[in-house]
């Protein structure tokens, strides 16, 4: 492991939804077994963005690469085994309502394993642990609280030991003290799987405490990426606007 | 004058266009249908959903289907001193078009809605892109076992709805009017052919497609929230009974 693979990578990604423009000749490299933030204002394309990289939605034009392949030509068949290396945490954690926590998590290993429903129960419980979470298996989602769902969305995840994990605003909705529990939760968890984590927020001091790297977008394509500190020190009046508002507005909350 | 003509023909093209994903949605099911894993398991799931649940409102919309049918038929053949066919046209009427037609209605009410409802709910909650997500095909898991379900389990709903409409139909017409119950049975079997119920079921089955395909095809094209949900619900349900009666026609001028 000499040189570094790229895992990710987009190239001069365009999509436009009912003729406006959304994101406009993106380019976006993300290193993997980090942790990379993408920021960007409310309704700028950030989960347009995360979703072309799942291959949720298909570029109108351009390259979408994940390890070296690109997504955007695959199809459904080939598209699900790519697939299968990402876990992702939707932003309501997007639990089945119609399944208990257990179920919930065991559902990915159920799908793509062949382990029995002993081995299985052990590796939810054992994700579930790692989240945080004891006693919950035989709960339903509509009974935790919004915190709680996030983590056995994020243990869902997780589940298959993907190599690439993708987040959708994972603090948003969250009183603060949950906000940062759902943070330190990510650092760890980043920490021991050494997956690759493509993390999209608005929430600044959330992405200056977890993110190796930063990414900003900004009407539809990336203007800088940097670790925090070049994004902090950026002269960049876009981003310093961003950063500043931000913050001042984490402070009134 | 362009312009006119454009918002004139509008809902023609999204017309066509939804038929055609329509289609497209029914096709790729049927892909998922020969394409393992099977998933048995949902599909029984759904049979339960579809066909367990619903017989006590089947059984109560087909016995009072039979009854009223009987009532209204002896009005009209008392005036030629025909009572004799009642038996026969309730037995008729019910087994080629109340029973399907009427199953398949208060199917469409508590099990379409209900279809686009839950998977409605599952769209705008990015539960169906948590599915793709996890390589899990949508349709396979979500839209095939619910039409697999709704083809086989509504013949077998039409035929409790054809057996207690007969019932009700004995009911009123032997118990209530005094018809002679010899009578009443022996046109029965004098004019009612096995075909008739048989191509009943058939109708029934082709309903249950409809109400199904629409269902769903309304359920994972949900947009906009809570509101989007009640909205495409009752759009299903619309498009499913209004699809129902004119497919009816159609199936009838062919088969019988």
């Amino acid at each position: 492991m000499d040189c570094i693979v790229l895992m990710i990578e987009l190239i001069k990604v365009c999509k436009s939804f009912k003729g406006q423009k959304v994101l406009d000749n993106l380019d976006l490299k993300i290193e993997p077994e980090k942790i990379t933030v993408i920021i960007g204002q409310s309704g700028g394309g950030k989960s347009v963005l995360l979703k072309h990289i799942m291959g949720l939605i298909k570029p109108d034009s351009g390259q979408v690469l994940v390890n070296g392949i690109d997504t955007s030509k695959l199809n459904d068949k080939e598209l699900n085994e790519v697939r299968k290396i990402f876990g992702m945490l939707f932003q309501d954690a997007a639990l089945f309502d119609s399944m208990t926590v257990g179920e919930n998590v065991a559902f990915p290993l159920k799908e793509h394993t062949k382990l029995s429903k002993k081995e299985i129960d052990k590796i939810v419980e054992e994700k579930l642990l790692k989240v945080g979470l004891k006693n919950v298996t035989h709960k339903m989602p509509s009974e935790l609280s919004g915190g709680m769902r996030k983590r056995v969305g994020l243990a869902r995840a997780i589940a298959l030991n993907p190599k690439i994990v993708l987040f959708d605003e994972p603090t948003t909705g969250l009183d603060p003290i949950m906000c940062e529990s759902i943070d330190d939760l990510i650092i760890n968890t980043q920490h021991h799987t050494n997956a690759t984590f493509v993390i999209i927020s608005h929430d600044i001091g959330s992405t200056f405490k977890i993110a190796h790297k930063v990414a900003v977008l900004y009407e539809g394509k990336i203007i800088k990426i940097g670790t925090p500190e070049e994004i902090r020190s950026s002269n960049n009046p876009v981003i310093k606007r961003f950063i500043s508002r931000e913050t001042e507005k984490a402070c009134q909350t | 004058m362009i312009r006119l003509l454009e918002l004139a023909g509008r809902p023609f093209i999204v017309a066509v266009e939804e038929s055609g994903r329509i289609i497209l949605l029914l096709i790729s099911a049927i892909t998922w249908m020969l394409r393992p894993p099977f998933r048995l398991r949902v599909i029984f799931k759904q049979m339960e959903f579809v066909g367990v649940n619903s017989i006590f409102v089947v059984l109560i919309t087909g016995v009072f289907t039979g009854m009223v049918f009987a009532l209204q038929s002896y009005y009209g053949f008392k005036m030629f001193g025909g009572e004799s066919l009642v038996g026969a046209t309730v037995a008729l009427g019910v087994t080629r078009e109340l029973g399907p037609v009427f199953t398949a209605l208060m199917v469409t009410g508590r099990v379409g809605s209900a279809m686009t409802a839950e998977l409605g709910t599952m769209k705008v909650t990015e539960q169906i892109d948590a599915l793709h997500s996890m390589s899990v095909n949508p349709i396979q898991y979500l839209v095939m076992p619910r039409i697999v379900a709704a083809i086989l389990m509504l013949p077998v709903l039409t035929i409790v709805s054809d057996f207690v409409g007969i019932l009700g139909g004995y009911f009123v017409g032997v118990e209530l009017l005094k018809i002679n119950s010899g009578i009443f049975i022996a046109k029965i079997v004098e004019f009612v052919d096995l075909e008739d119920i048989f191509n009943g079921l058939i109708k029934a089955a082709c309903f249950g497609l409809i109400l199904s395909l629409i269902g769903c095809y309304k359920g994972i094209r949900t947009t906009g929230g809570a509101e989007g949900v009640g909205k495409a619900t009752t759009q299903s349900v619309v498009l499913s009974s209004v699809t129902i009666f004119i497919s009816d026609y159609f199936l009838t001028s062919f088969m019988f």
